[in-house]
This record gives C-alpha cells, structure tokens and sequence, in this order.
C-alpha cells in the first residue's frame, strides 16, 4: 500500500500536468522511438565499441570539436523550433496556440538553449578545430579537461532539455531575476533545472577558457610570437580571458540562487531581508562581458576569412589587435546599461551610457578596417565570404541600435521593448551566428576532408539573410509601437498585427534557410567533394599546411614560423617543403590515451544535479560521491602516454604524400 | 538610368514613405509624446536615430563600392595591392570620425539625463504606485483616494509617481508621457511625468512576472485641472474605502477590471521616505533608519 502511495507521488513529480500537453507527449514518444531505433541500429552493426573507443573516450581537440559542432546544430535545432512557436503564437492578436504557462517556459528555454548551449559550443567547436592547428601544436594544452569540458557542457545541455517532458520547464527567462524566480512565485522543479545545468556547463565553460589560455600562450610553434599569430587566435586568446573573469559571477548568482530554492537560504529572497538587485548585478557583471564572449570569436573568423578570400593581407592587425583588448576590457564597465531604470540616479547611468558607447569606437574601427583589407583586393564569392558580407551591413545596424539604447532617456522608451529583442537578435545573429556559420563553412574541409556543396550553402545563406532581415526590421518598430517582449500574445486594435506578420513570415524563411543547410551537409557527406591538397581555399595560416583532415598527431614536423601569415609566406617563397618529413627528422611522437573518466565525471555531476533538482538528497550525495569516485580514478589510473613510433609517422605521412626524398 | 534602376530606384523610395507614413500613424506611440518628458526622449532618439543613420549608411555605401571595384572576374581593372595593409592616416581618420560621431550623441545624453531627473515643480501631484500581481493599484497620498488599473492626472501639472511592487520586478510604462521606471519590492523608486495635452493613453507591464502579466495595462486619463478636481471629489464622494478585506483580495493574482476607492489605509503602501526625499528639485537619496 505504501509502495503505491509512494509510487503515485513519484509519477506526479516528474509528470506534473505542464509536462502532459498533447504537442508534448507527442514529442516524447517521438525520442523514445528514435533512441530506440538509434540503439538497435548500433548494435546491430555492432558499433558500440566503435562509438566508445573512437568518440566517447576521446582526448583529441578534433573529435571534440566536431562533437561540439554537432551538439550545437542540434541545440540550433531545438531553438529554433522554439523561436518558431513563439512567432507562430505572436502572428495574430488573441492567438492562443499555446497558453501563457508554455509561452512562457518556450521563450526561457530559447533564450538559454541558443546562447548556452547553442551559441557558447559553436565557439567552442571552433576553437577546438583550429587552435592548435592554427598555431602548431599537437593537441591542446590539457586534452583530459577538454574532454572533461565537452562532457559537462553535454550533460548540462541534456539537463536542461529533458526538462519540458520530465519535471517541467523553467519559465522565468534567460535572465532569472528574482524574486520571479523565488520558491513562492516559482514553485516546482522547472527554475531547479535551470540553475543546475547552466551551473555544470559553466564549470565547462570555465575550463575551456583556461585550457584554450594556456594552449595559446604555451604551445605555440617556434617563432610565432604574439604579433604573429593569426588573428582568431588572439580572438580565441582574448574571449578565453573574458570567460575566465566572467563566468564566476554567475556561478555566484546561480549558486547562491540553487541554495535559496533547494536549502532555505534568503540572498536574493524578498523575505530576511534578501537582496535581489545584487542577482541583476551579479548576473549582469556576468552577462554583458557574455555578449563579447559571444561575439569576438565572430570577429576573428572574419579577421581570418576576408584576407583568404580577398587575396589580400589583413588591414590594420595592430589595430585589430589593440581594438579587440580594448573591447574586452571596457566590457567590464557597462553592465548597468542593462537597467538604468532601476534607481541607479542619473550620475551612474550617464557613466554607464558613456562606457557604453566608447565600446562602439573599437567595434567602429573594426568594421572599416575589413573594408579596407577588401581594398584593393579580389573578392572571390564563396559561401564563408557570403556569411561574411552579410556580416558587415547587418551587424553595424546592430551596434548603431546599439549605440541609441546606451543614450539614456532613449532607452527609456527602448528598454524591454521589441526595440531591444531586435537589437540582440541583429548583433547577436548578425554577429556570433554569421561568424560560426561563416567558420564552419571555412573549416568544414579542414574538420572532415570533404567540401560543402556552394551552390546549396548560397541557398541556405540567402534564406537566412533574407530571413533574419524580415524577422528583425519590423520588430524596432513594434518598440516604438510599443508593443514589450515576453508577451503570451497580445490584444488586437494596436496596430501591432501587420509588423508581426511579417516577422512571422521571416523567421518561416530563416527556418527554411535552416533546413536547406542541414540538407546541403547531409547531401555533401553523400556525395562527398574531397579535399586532396589540404588547402582549398588558397588559404594564408598553418592549418591549410596539413593534410584534410589533419592526422591525429597534426604535425608531424613542427613549423618554424617566419611571419604572420606564415602558410601564405611559404606558398609564395616556395619553402612548401618545410612541412614535409624525412627519414632523418621523423621522431617518434607522444600522444595522450583515451579516457573513460570524463564522461563519468560529467555523469555523476548528472545525476546529483537531479538530485539537487528534486530535492532528493541522498541521490544528490550519490552524484556526489560519484564525482569524488571519478577524479579519483582520474588521479590513480594509467596515463602513461602512447608512443607512435617513428616507422608509423613515416608511413602515415609518406601516404598522404608529405615525405621528402 | 536604365530603367531597371528607375523601378528600383522608386521602389524604395515608395518603401521608405511607407515606412516614414506608418511611422506618422498614431500607434507608433512613442512618436506621439503627450508631454515634456516624452518629447525631450523623442528629441534624443530622433537625433541618434541621424547620427548612427550616417555612420551606417556610410559603411553601406563603401561596403556596397567596395564588394562591386573588387570582385573577383578576370577582366576587372582595379588595382590589386596584395600587402597594402597599413595607412596612418586612414586609421587615425576612422577613429576620430567615430569618436566625433559618438561626442554628437553622447553630449545630450548627459545633458537629459540629468535634466530628466529634476522635477520642475516644487509641489508636483504625488501618485503612489504599487504593481501587484497582475493589476496595478495608484493611490493619492493628498487626495487619500486609490484606483486599480486608471488613473486620472491634470494636465499641465508635474506629476510625481512613486513605485513600488508587492509583485516580482515589474516596469511601469506610458509611452505616451515618457519613458519607464521599475517598480520594486522592497523599494520606492521616483519617476516624474507631465501630459501637455488632454487624452487617454494607454500603458502597460514592461517587465515580465508571470503568466497574466501580458494582461497589466493601465490607462491614463490626461484631464484639465477643473476636470480632475471633480473627479477626485465623485470618487471621494461615490466610492467605498478599501477595506482590509479588499486590500487582501487585491493581493490575490487575478486580472481585476477598472476599480476605485474613496480612502485606503496608509499601510499598504510603505513608510516614506524609505529610499529617497524629493528634496528642492532634486531627488536626494536617505540614510537608512
Ligand atoms: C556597439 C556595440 C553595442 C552597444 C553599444 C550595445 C548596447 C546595448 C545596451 C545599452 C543594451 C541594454 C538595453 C536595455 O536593456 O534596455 C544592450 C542589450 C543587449 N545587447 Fe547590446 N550593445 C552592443 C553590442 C552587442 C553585441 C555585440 C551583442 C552580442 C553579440 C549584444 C547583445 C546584447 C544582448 C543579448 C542584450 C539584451 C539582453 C536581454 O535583456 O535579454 N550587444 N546592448
Ligand atoms: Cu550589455
């Protein structure tokens, strides 16, 4: 009879009634059925061991990119389905294709999904694809923290979507505040995920930052000194510093948030005299420094994509260089711009404003100086140069938007109106999305060996350009109209209908452009374009040197590095052959083993963070226990690295040709 | 002109008197201030708006030249400069013209934001306002009157709202008369506005705190000053005070259509001045007790 008791009280836990809406169940049984099928696929072709040894286990920042590249694709997927409900409630006044309650749990896992685990991973895949191949190195400077990074990030991204079918959703947007998102306005396990799974990717995030730090300025190949790395890397450089200096504060926030909900505590409670606005603080020292974490690595993608595809060298690198420092810097010193009105009083809010725009003069100068390296150059129009083209015109529309929010009476008027979603959605798409997508463009051949169909990836391109500038125009002027965002739906008779709609309209074709793009990989991976020379692009840095893809040691020789555009350099003064080999130089070559260890860690942190959800705490000692028990069988076990012997390297280069007689 | 860019050329001029005409419709309510405060707001966006309007359209217009000079075809006779990478001059230019662009904006935004925070009136009507869960209550300290969801203010009088919340966070927003303010548990923050002229305009929630809270609007009746007398002396004439028992149901989350009370106990709104003093013309923040 208890057991029955008990077991009734466990079902309506993990299936309060947001969870069994029909859309929902449906999509339930949906994954049930293709995680079925993908296990039975799997050990059919008995590819289990495959999928252990080969990707799970892995320690190489080339498997690891790609993993992240497809984790984002997905998250991209799964936003973008959520953006697309939203549009299809707001097409028409009164609308109620979903009610409030779902409304409001779509828009907080879309704004947390695209910028945590769609946006952040993107990077990620990026940066793990090119460092090191970029600056000369074998690997990375921890690859177990990497792998240990890759599987935090995954188990948080998987917390927090396993949250609309079990549990519930949390619903207090991206943001949080409290007391919103306080027990007594909040209740239920929705808030509890949040918390937890943004907590496990950012200690992720965390490490990344400080493994790519390291990486950079530690493993570099001789002669690339600072002034001569390319610029991605000191974009990578730079944004890894940010993460390191930025994230603890929201650990703090969230933290200190979990121990309000799940323990009782009062830091940011309206009662015991709890102090919210330290949350709007914390989350914002966190948050605006975020906004450049997002979008510096864009900027060095372009930095790296205009020269190849212009023939040309970059414009202005010190200054390129010196505007990307600045940016980071100031990027601590304009938070409160996220809420000049809250009291601040006006002597605070004109520093904010005025901080606010001396970002824009770095960012400025940035724009006209990819002009310029197009100056005098020959623009070759493939599909990574298209995203960057695109670049340019949307995103300064982004930063002037910008600039008119940090004039402060302004953003008075401008403040949570759709004037604000269509500035971030311009700098954020315009800048971050259109770098990544340009990025995996540029590097697709370098990750997998094979091209990507141009002509479909134009297609995709045109979609999403057009798309984006349907879907994001109107909105400045529903601000004005003022219409405010996270609006479940809203009344007719306020002329806010015909901009809707078209908004609407626009993100159907941006969804489109999406789809087209998912076909073009699938398409091109069956009819693959190999990539034989290592460099189809005619490219300028030292990751076009190798092979495609590169082999698991990347370098079997390590470059010397005369001069900034090194690869290009060589190409021109004939000194190619300085990648190649001999039967003299080959040394044997030391590479770390695979591990099991850091996707047991992020396991456990898994299911203690369940625990911690439901308040279950002897599942939460459990988890904790388990990621003890982990790093101690990370310290114990053998990791004696695999030596490749010399014959091996030999012939593995003499395959891919890069042997001299 | 080939024809091909006349009908380009029409269109979108065609577009942009679109765009300028529905900008001139009365919905798009922050172009129509009712007063001092939103017109000076106005003013600033409208330059702004000028200000980074050249700057993007300068990057437009040399993107645009540039792509087209330098495109990659065989028989185009621009210059190829493989290692042109540096002008001094240049460089400095494009960072002088962004901060001289950025100096046109920043000066009026320290002078408004300033001035914005100065009353212009030593004796402004004062409106107590309370956002609850998910309807807004305004009571007058002077008048001892409460409103749920409307209130009435006299034209051509500064009026001085004080905000606060028994809700989340939420944004108290008119448009119409000028920017918003949050409205924040624990505190009572100031924002002042003054109609010009005579009209309903609505306002709303700007800040999300819950699932009615797309519901949160309230309206704003801008009367002349004989109007507004009278209307205070029908509520407090006509109207019921509010009881313990109304207050309590006000605190319960529900959607309330239109209310008014002829008086309200003192306690549902907090002791002031907690957070500031309206000291002269300026707020001056106190020491806590
Ligand atoms: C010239 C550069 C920029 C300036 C001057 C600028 C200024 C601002 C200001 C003043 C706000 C606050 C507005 C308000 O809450 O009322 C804001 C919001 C925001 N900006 Fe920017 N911004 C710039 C670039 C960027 C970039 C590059 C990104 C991201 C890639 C970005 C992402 C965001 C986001 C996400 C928000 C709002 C978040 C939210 O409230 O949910 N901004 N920006
Ligand atoms: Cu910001």
């Amino acid at each position: 009879m208890d057991i029955k008791l008990w077991t009734l009280h466990l079902l309506k836990v993990l299936f309060p009634p947001q969870v069994l809406l029909p859309d929902i169940v449906a999509i339930d049984i949906g994954l049930t059925v293709a995680t079925i099928v993908i296990g039975a696929y799997l050990t059919k072709t008995r590819k289990w061991g495959w999928l252990w040894h080969e990707w799970l286990t892995t320690v190489d920042h080339k498997k690891i990119g790609i993993m992240y590249l497809i984790a984002a694709l997905i998250m991209l997927f799964r936003g973008g389905v959520d953006a697309l409900m939203i549009r299809s409630q707001l097409i028409a006044p009164n609308a109620h294709f979903m009610g409030a309650q779902q409304y409001d749990e779509v828009f907080t896992t879309h704004g947390t999904v695209m910028i945590f685990f769609m946006a952040m991973p993107m990077i990620f895949a990026l940066f793990n694809a090119t460092i090191p191949l970029m600056i000369g190195a074998r690997d990375v400077a921890f690859p177990r923290l990497n792998a240990i990074s890759f599987w935090l990030f995954a188990f948080g991204a998987i917390l927090l979507n396993i949250s609309f079918s079990i549990g519930g959703s949390p619903s207090a947007g991206w943001m949080s505040y409290p007391p919103y998102s306080e027990l007594l306005y909040n209740p239920g396990v929705g808030e509890n995920y949040f918390l937890l799974s943004l907590q496990i990717a950012g200690i992720g995030t965390i490490a990344t930052g400080i493994n790519f730090l390291v990486t950079i300025l530690r493993m570099r190949a001789p002669g690339m000194s600072l002034s001569k790395m390319p610029i991605f890397v000191w974009a990578s450089l730079i944004t890894s510093s940010l993460v390191l200096f930025a994230f603890p504060p929201l650990t703090v926030a969230l933290g200190l948030t979990m121990l309000d909900r799940v323990f009782g505590a009062s830091f940011f409670t309206l009662g015991h005299q709890g102090m919210p606005m330290m949350y709007v603080n914390l989350f914002w020292i966190f948050g605006h420094p975020e906004v450049y974490i997002l979008v510096m690595p864009a900027f060095g993608v372009f930095s790296e994509v205009v020269p190849t595809f212009s023939r040309k060298a970059l414009f202005g690198y010190e200054a390129m260089v010196g505007s990307l420092l600045a940016i980071s810097f100031l990027s601590y010193g304009t938070w409160v711009h996220h809420f000049f009105e809250m009291g601040a009083g006006p002597t605070v809010n004109v520093f904010f404003g005025l901080s606010t725009m001396l970002i824009a003069i770095p960012t400025g100068v940035k724009m006209f100086n990819w002009i310029f390296t197009m100056w005098g150059g020959r623009i070759r129009l493939t599909v990574p140069m298209l995203w960057q083209l695109a670049f340019i015109p949307t995103f300064v529309v982004g930063g002037a938007t910008g600039i008119m929010l940090a004039a402060v009476p302004g953003d008075y008027q401008y403040h949570n109106s759709y004037f604000l979603i269509a500035h971030f959605h311009n700098v954020i798409l315009g800048g971050t999305v259109f770098g990544v997508l340009s990025g995996m463009y540029y590097w697709w051949p370098k990750m997998f060996g094979w091209n990507l169909n141009q002509r479909q990836g134009t297609w995709a391109f045109a979609l999403f350009v057009g798309g984006f500038w349907l879907t994001f125009m109107p909105q400045y002027f529903l601000g004005f109209e003022g219409m405010t965002r996270r609006m479940a739906t809203y009344p007719a008779g306020l002329g806010w209908t015909a901009l809707n709609v078209w908004s609407t309209v626009g993100a159907f074709v941006m969804g489109a452009g999406f789809v087209v793009m998912v076909y073009n990989i699938l398409w091109s991976r069956m009819h693959p374009d190999w990539d034989t020379t290592g460099d189809p692009w005619d490219g300028r840095t030292l990751e076009w040197s190798l092979p495609s893809p590169a082999p698991e040691y990347n370098f079997a020789r390590i470059p010397v590095v005369r001069s900034r555009d090194e690869w290009w350099s060589m190409k021109q003064e004939g000194r190619t052959d300085e990648v190649k080999t001999s039967e003299a130089t080959v040394r044997p070559i030391h590479m770390p083993r695979n591990t099991p260890m850091p996707i047991m860690l992020a396991a456990a942190f898994f299911v203690g963070a369940i625990g911690l959800i439901f308040g279950w705490f002897w599942m939460a000692i459990l988890g904790g226990v388990g990621v003890v028990a982990a790093l101690a069988y990370g310290s114990f076990a053998d990791y004696s690295e695999i030596e490749i012997d010399a014959k091996k390297v030999l012939k593995t280069e003499a395959q891919l040709g890069r042997v001299e007689s | 002109m080939s024809p091909k860019r006349r009908i380009w050329l029409s269109g979108s001029l065609v577009a942009l008197f679109g765009v300028l005409a529905a900008g001139c419709g009365s919905d798009y309510v922050v172009f129509h201030p009712a007063g001092p405060v939103a017109q000076s707001e106005l003013n600033l966006i409208v330059l702004s708006t000028i200000i980074v309007g050249v700057v993007i359209v300068l990057i437009w217009v040399l993107w645009a030249y540039v792509v087209w000079r330098f495109r990659d075809t065989p028989d185009n006779k621009a210059p190829y400069w493989p290692n042109w990478n540096h002008h001094p001059l240049l460089e400095v230019f494009v960072f002088v013209f962004a901060i001289g662009a950025l100096v046109v904006v920043a000066i009026p935004t320290v002078h408004k934001t300033y001035v914005l925070d100065r009353i212009p009136a030593r004796h402004p009507l004062v409106i107590d306002v309370t956002s609850l869960d998910y309807k807004w209550l305004f009571q007058y300290p002077k008048q001892h009157i409460a409103t749920v969801n409307y209130f009435y203010m006299p034209t051509n009088h500064p009026v001085l709202f004080e905000l606060t919340a028994r809700s989340p966070l939420s944004a108290f927003w008119a448009p119409n008369l000028g920017g918003m303010e949050y409205a924040m548990p624990n505190r009572v923050l100031p924002l002042w506005l003054e109609a010009t002229r005579t009209g309903v305009f609505r306002g709303r929630n700007a800040n999300f705190t819950g699932i009615d809270f797309w519901r949160m609007t309230f309206m704003v009746h801008a009367v002349p000053n004989p109007v507004f007398s009278r209307w205070v002396s029908h509520v407090q004439a006509k109207r019921h005070p509010m009881t313990r028992a109304a207050w309590l149901r006000l605190l319960r989350p529900t959607v309330t259509p239109p209310l008014q009370y002829s008086s309200y106990p003192s306690w549902t709104f907090p002791q002031r001045p907690t957070e500031f003093t309206v000291k002269g013309l300026q707020y001056v923040p106190t020491k806590k007790p």
